[in-house]
């Protein structure tokens, strides 16, 4: 569904992305997995059209999006969960939500799905009047990923969400969103430090080093490889 | 008693003029941090073009035209000579407004000329005071409170109550995040420009009914709608409402009670105030610091 062939992507003078191809199949949960710096968060914002490509191309269905603006992205059903969350910590749980609908013109059935969020998510419909910035952190990745469900997507990015969360936290995120990708086939590409909590989920893997794709394969084989081991899972 | 409720009243209402210059500065000062010195000199201008058509037209028709010249004014603006500094340092915009600000003083001078231009024969604030036991309001003061409040409505109703109004506020509090959930920002900080010029051309017209319009006539209303923005704190559109009514309520107690041998007392006093404000509390009133990332 979602495919990255030979992406070139760099900052000013600084190259972030050195000839990444990622292919993720309709319905899947792939990860990809590397160190802070290896090119995770720029694959992801090459991907939402906030980061041009230098050389390469990335396709959605066939249809080649990277050179179309951010906006039209998210319409074609591409939505991502940043790092760091980025909620709108000024605005309420409920107008955070309606923002994620922003390019949907159905007003009823986004009310819908804004109680299927709270479905997935029961604390944040607890305080859905809520500033948001009051939240803990652990209910601010629900809010983001919450937010980003809200447009609809046929592609989920999610760039980081175990971070700076506890291990049981961070494993309570994960079962959702696996519960998600399975309640509602929706495809995941998610890119994490965390790489026992990606490989615990994912069916492929991809690890990154500076910008570069250096081993891929299925998450089992990935869990067993020596290298990953000792880089990723520390045992 | 009598005087001290006069002078208040007057106070609101020249108080309310402040707050909606000061309005149109916070508007661009949220979405794009940028301090728009200019702010003021396109007010003049727009309401020199409202001059202009109200020789040929009625009063409304002309004073709704050049509302919506000046937000195409402040759109074209941002789209072609704020949006290549934006990225680019504070300092870069504060110089690009301030050569606005000279600009836009001197094609009026240029289009205009320096002979004032009365609204007199165009007002339709004509007529006696309303008075209520001894207390007396100006007809033109009861159309600046009254066209400041539908104003403040009308932004109320578009921040809090549509969806356009929250994409705005978003796009003002996160750029990225807004960017991810589809909303063009580029189009949003366009529109809250052409809001804010359009806000700012309301002011204008409205100081010049009192005054002979020149050149100059809104200079002095633009420090005191910055130093209401500042009380009030930069980022609070609320904020600059209230700060503009304390600013004119002070300005006039000042003019009345203190003895007349003290030059320009009021506007010392207002940035006295603005100085002991900021001490307090910083970020005004009721500004709110940069959100923290958590």
């Amino acid at each position: 569904m979602l495919s990255l062939r030979d992406v070139h992507a760099s900052y000013g003078p600084v190259l972030a992305l050195r000839g990444v191809s990622i292919e993720v199949p309709a319905k899947g949960i792939v990860a990809v997995l590397g160190a802070n710096g290896a090119g995770k968060t720029s694959t992801l914002r090459a991907v939402s059209g906030l980061l041009r490509l230098s050389h390469g191309s990335i396709e959605v269905d066939g249809r080649r999006i990277d050179r179309m603006a951010p906006e039209k992205i998210v319409q074609l059903g591409v939505s991502q969960v940043p790092e760091g969350r980025q909620i709108f910590s000024e605005m309420t749980v409920l107008e955070n939500l309606q923002l994620g609908a922003f390019t949907r013109r159905d007003g009823n059935s986004v009310r819908d799905d804004v109680e299927r969020v709270f479905g997935y998510f029961p604390v944040l419909g607890e305080r859905r009047r809520q500033q948001a910035g009051l939240l803990s952190g652990g209910e601010q990745q629900m809010l983001s990923i919450g937010r980003a469900l809200m447009a609809r997507p046929r592609l989920l990015l999610l760039d980081e969400p175990s971070l700076g969360l506890a291990p049981l936290l961070v494993r309570e995120i994960f079962e959702i969103v696996k519960a998600i990708n399975a309640a509602e086939g929706l495809t995941i590409l998610l890119v994490e430090q965390d790489a026992k909590a990606a490989l615990g989920i994912a069916q492929r893997g991809y690890v990154l080093e500076t910008g570069r794709v250096v081993l891929e394969d299925s998450a089992a084989r990935l869990t067993e490889n020596e290298a990953v081991r000792r880089s990723y899972l520390g045992y | 008693m009598q005087e001290f409720a006069q002078q208040t009243l007057s106070g609101i209402a020249s108080g309310s003029l402040f707050a909606i210059l000061a309005l149109a500065i916070v508007l661009i000062y949220r979405s794009t941090s940028v301090l728009n010195f200019a702010q003021g000199e396109m007010a003049m201008f727009t309401t020199f073009i409202a001059w202009s058509l109200m020789t040929r037209m009625d009063f409304w028709l002309a004073f709704a035209l050049a509302i919506l010249v000046s937000a195409a004014i402040g759109a074209a603006l941002e789209r072609l000579v704020l949006r290549p500094v934006e990225n680019a340092p504070v300092l870069n915009s504060v110089i690009v407004t301030l050569g606005l600000f000279t600009i836009f003083n001197g094609l009026a001078l240029w289009i205009w000329g320096a002979q004032p231009k009365g609204f007199g024969p165009f007002s339709v604030f004509k007529g006696d005071p309303i008075c209520s036991a001894d207390v007396c309001i100006g007809r033109l003061n009861v159309g600046i409170l009254v066209v400041s409040f539908i104003v403040m409505t009308l932004l109320y109703i578009l921040f809090q109550r549509t969806r356009l109004g929250l994409a705005m506020r978003a796009t003002a509090e996160n750029r990225l995040a807004s960017q991810l959930v589809g909303i063009p920002i580029g189009n949003m900080l366009t529109l809250g420009w052409a809001l804010s010029a359009g806000v700012g051309a309301v002011a204008g017209v409205l100081v010049a009914q009192s005054v002979s319009l020149t050149t100059s006539s809104l200079f002095s209303i633009l420090l005191y709608a910055f130093a209401a923005a500042v009380l009030g704190g930069l980022n609070s559109p609320p904020g600059a409402i209230v700060g503009g009514i304390i600013i004119g309520v002070a300005k006039n107690w000042a003019a009345t009670y203190v003895p007349s041998a003290v030059g320009n007392v009021d506007l010392t006093l207002a940035f006295a105030m603005i100085v002991i404000v900021l001490m307090i509390r910083p970020t005004g009133l009721f500004g709110r610091p940069p959100a923290r990332r958590v």
